[in-house]
């Protein structure tokens, strides 16, 4: 080693940087789903320099500008052999050898799975998972998972909200890009706002997750990856109808600009205005509403210097017009003449990121988001005004690197998050600003074999919530093959917006109050819980067919928690919580591949969410204790580039727990449980091309339906109307239709 | 005076730029599984300096990243070899072959076949 040393001494020695070149290696498969290959060898012709593809079918393979052809193999695909000039990313196709000499046994790729090595509790939902359903937008995408539960929040919005752990959205940190977006004003109608066909995939994470994304998660977090302009397609349409007349229609448009940048234009807009009113108690069982959704993509990419980087402009305008049939808004609005309600929303956003991977040394990485976004909606629900301005602005910086070697992996890094809110409510005006600076770190510890180690700390300073700590840890542990226990516990803290939070609640004629005036945030103090998480995923093989089986248990512990009680039937209050309030939720999901191409997803989950109200300490309302879920999809063999696909999914709910309602006159009680619901949804594809294909669906087939879905609506501007007290499907079956057509 | 100064410099600069503390290196060796991977990978970082290593189960691979100052491909291709593993130019010994799990003796023809079908 000293001669070499000494012999180096007289060696005038340069080390020139290598460049490198990345790309993805994909299956060219005719029902057109990105099926990356897994294990692909490329080589440099007539060099030793090659590399093959990781799990996502991406790799890294050297440059030099002497190497002219790259030949790309894999078992049961024809070669290729690409002339290469640049180092620009590669995006190819290996089309499979119809040569059947050979029998090729393939496994294929999930369309939704849990991961082994992750020391966090996160199903990824791919693009294929979210076809399964015709999911016009991501409330809809949820649909086929058996963790996530989608519901109506009243009977006159529309709106799908979603729950986890058996909490509503609000204790889910969303986010789109790992920028969080669905929060603050854009609560309760946020995920409709972001059309299916943008989103390429989805991360659910049960449980705390990391304290990369800030504080406010306390259920778990969710994660929407946007199609990008470099791999989506070159034009892509989706349009769609309904049997209840509702229309959506969305394009894409992505283009390569020069060798570095790319664009996409994104396009989406739905309109429904037809009135329905199926169970002729007098109000439209849906609104009527029309939207009109557009983004804007830059994306830049210089590999060569480890440069990525994202440019997003988006705007939203939409408008809603629910209530009575003959509600006419010129002449009726905020009168008694008839009850109505319109809510229209105009949302403008920017965002930025920059991606910096040092190409020489690959796990130093640097990341910089920033987001901004101001959010208005103006609404009345009967003689209930409520407006609410929201401008936000997020920011974060993250470094990626490691500690002697890559088993020990450190994220670290900074942000700043703005809020500023105005509110108009019913009478009163709202306004707070909310300022956040804190900062990150987070260490994982892999050993490469059985377990994993993820250990997070932020401290935040925040104008209203204070000085603050938040840990998070999460740990992996496979003793023996295919097995992963996994455990989990962190904080989170929030500021609940009950105004916007809780909107369904002023379609009702409950008087509001807020008890206590101390607190920072409508005098409320901040919301405060414990997440604790056990999980075990175990696969196995059952008639030598792969299965997986999961069995999880989650307890949220609020330490403080913003009230919502609705015990007395005419009023809604707030106030800070006084004694327990727990969810526990356990889930057990079983996924088979019963034979070919043939899945069964099927789960049970138990709910036990209780809160001490002033009346004592009951049930969550409209929490079901028991939910029974079963998907099974069927594809046929791909036959000329066209095959067909099927797929059903049933849901069932046990009871439901109605807050009270013994203080209304006889007529506008509701017993204490609704009823068990049990809904059936199915859809039929059939692919005629990679280009081209068509979609068959039905909702809610069985045509079930929820009666009397508002209280007192024979007298809407009385003091017991209420359109909170929904369980089920308010308007039937529904069926639809569509079709998807893409050019690469 | 200036060129010895000179002098000086270019060597200490050739110094620094021959130990590079982020050293690429990158070589075959042989194995067949997932188990191998973890195996070959944890002999790696067992060497003091090195910062990464990843082996291919498919193209048997080893991309390595170390600190010269702290080690050299020698002595990695050394624990490596340890393990049971062969490389080009390092067979292991009977003693650290026999070591590995029996579904990852490589060096038999059966299990290199029975890992193919995977």
């Amino acid at each position: 080693m000293r001669k070499l040393l000494i012999l180096l001494c007289f060696v005038p020695f340069v080390m020139l940087g290598q460049n490198q070149i990345t790309g993805i290696i994909h299956e060219a498969n005719p029902d057109t789903k990105q099926q990356p290959l897994f294990g692909a060898n490329l080589i440099w012709l007539g060099t030793s320099v090659g590399t093959s593809t990781d799990i996502d079918g991406q790799f890294t393979i050297p440059f030099k500008p002497e190497y002219k052809q790259l030949v790309i193999s894999y078992v049961g695909f024809k070669s290729d052999t690409l002339t290469i000039t640049t180092a620009k990313p590669i995006m190819h196709y290996l089309n499979p050898t119809s040569d059947l000499d050979e029998v090729i046994v393939q496994s294929r790729k999930k369309a939704s799975s849990r991961s082994y090595l992750r020391a966090q509790n996160t199903i990824l939902v791919s693009s294929a998972e979210l076809l399964k359903a015709a999911c016009c937008n991501l409330s809809e995408s949820f649909e086929t998972n058996p963790s996530i539960d989608v519901n109506f929040s009243d009977a006159v919005t529309g709106t799908k909200q979603i729950k986890m752990l058996g909490l509503s959205s609000p204790y889910i940190l969303i986010a789109t890009e790992n920028i969080p977006s669905i929060r603050g004003a854009s609560q309760a109608f946020g995920l409709s706002f972001i059309p299916g066909t943008w989103v390429e995939s989805i991360q659910i994470t049960k449980g705390a997750g990391s304290v990369v994304n800030g504080f406010e998660s306390i259920a778990g977090q969710i994660n929407a990856e946007l199609v990008k302009p470099s791999t989506d397609n070159a034009f892509f349409v989706n349009l769609y109808g309904a049997s209840s007349t509702r229309l959506e229609l969305n394009t894409h448009f992505n283009t390569e600009v020069s060798e570095k940048w790319s664009t996409g234009l994104y396009l989406h807009g739905n309109t429904h205005q037809e009135k329905h009113d199926v169970n002729a108690d007098g109000f439209m069982d849906m609104p009527i509403y029309s939207q009109v959704n557009v983004m804007n993509r830059w994306q830049y990419t210089d590999p060569e210097k480890g440069f990525v980087s994202f440019v997003n402009l988006r705007y939203l305008r939409d408008d809603k017009q629910s209530g009575q049939l003959d509600f006419d808004p010129d002449t009726d609005k905020l009168t008694t003449n008839a009850w109505g309600s319109e809510i229209d929303t105009k949302r403008y956003e920017l965002s930025a990121k920059l991606g910096y991977v040092n190409p020489e040394i690959p796990w130093q990485s640097l990341g910089v988001q920033f987001a901004l976004s101001n959010h208005k909606q103006e609404s009345y629900f009967g003689l209930n005004q409520y407006d609410i301005e929201h401008t936000s602005i997020y920011s974060n910086v993250i470094y990626n690197s490691i500690i002697d070697d890559s088993r020990h992996k450190i994220k670290t890094g900074i942000n700043f998050t703005y809020d500023a809110y105005d509110e108009f409510v019913i009478a009163q005006n709202f306004a707070r600003t909310e300022r956040s600076f804190g900062g990150f770190f987070e260490y994982s510890f892999d050993n490469l074999e059985l377990f994993t180690l993820t250990a997070g700390l932020r401290v935040d300073s925040h104008n209203l919530l204070g000085e603050f700590i938040t840990p998070r840890v999460h740990m992996r542990y496979s003793p023996w093959s295919k097995s992963a226990f996994k455990a989990s516990v962190g904080r989170g803290k929030r500021s609940a917006n009950i105004f916007a939070e809780n909107q369904n609640l002023f379609a009702s004629s409950r008087a509001i109050s807020i008890l206590n005036t101390t607190g920072a945030i409508y005098g409320l103090d901040p919301e405060i819980a414990w997440n604790y998480g056990v999980s075990y995923l175990q696969g196995f093989n059952l008639f030598d067919r792969a299965a997986d089986i999961t069995f999880d248990f989650y307890r949220t512990d609020f330490q403080n928690q913003v009230v919502v009680d609705l015990e007395n039937a005419q009023e809604v209050s707030f106030y800070n919580l006084e004694g327990d309030s727990y969810a526990n939720s356990f889930q057990v999901e079983l996924n088979y591949n019963v034979f070919e191409h043939f899945n069964l997803r099927t789960a049970y989950k138990f709910y036990d969410v209780k809160t001490q109200y002033q009346t004592g300490k009951l049930a969550k309302p409209l929490t079901p204790k028991h939910r029974v879920f079963g998907n099974v999809s069927y594809e046929t063999e791909i036959k000329n580039n066209s095959n067909w696909k099927f797929d059903l999914t049933y849901n069932w709910l046990s009871e439901q727990r109605f807050s009270l309602t013994n203080n209304n006159p006889i007529q506008y009680q509701l017993d204490d449980y609704s009823d068990p619901v049990g809904t059936l949804n199915t859809q039929i594809t059939r692919v005629f091309s990679p280009k081209f294909e068509v979609y068959l669906g039905g909702e809610n087939i069985t045509n079930v339906r929820q009666n009397n879905p508002i209280v007192s609506a024979d007298n809407p501007f009385g003091s017991s109307f209420d359109t909170n007290f929904v369980y089920g499907p308010i308007f039937g079956s529904m069926y639809y239709a569509g079709l998807r057509y893409k050019l690469k | 005076m200036k060129k010895l100064v000179l002098v000086l410099l270019m060597i200490a600069t050739t110094v620094t730029f021959a130990q590079d503390k982020n050293k690429r290196e990158s070589l075959e060796v042989d194995g067949v599984c997932a188990m191998c991977k973890s195996r070959i990978e944890k002999a790696c970082f067992k060497t003091k300096g090195v910062k990464s290593a990843i082996w291919s189960v498919e193209t048997h691979e080893l991309k390595l990243i170390f600190d010269e100052n702290k080690t050299d491909l020698k002595t990695i291709e050394a624990n490596v070899a340890g393990v049971g593993h062969d490389t080009k130019a390092l067979k292991a010994t009977d003693e650290a072959y026999g070591s590995v799990h029996n579904c990852c003796k490589y060096r038999d023809e059966e299990v290199q076949d029975d890992h193919k079908k995977e």
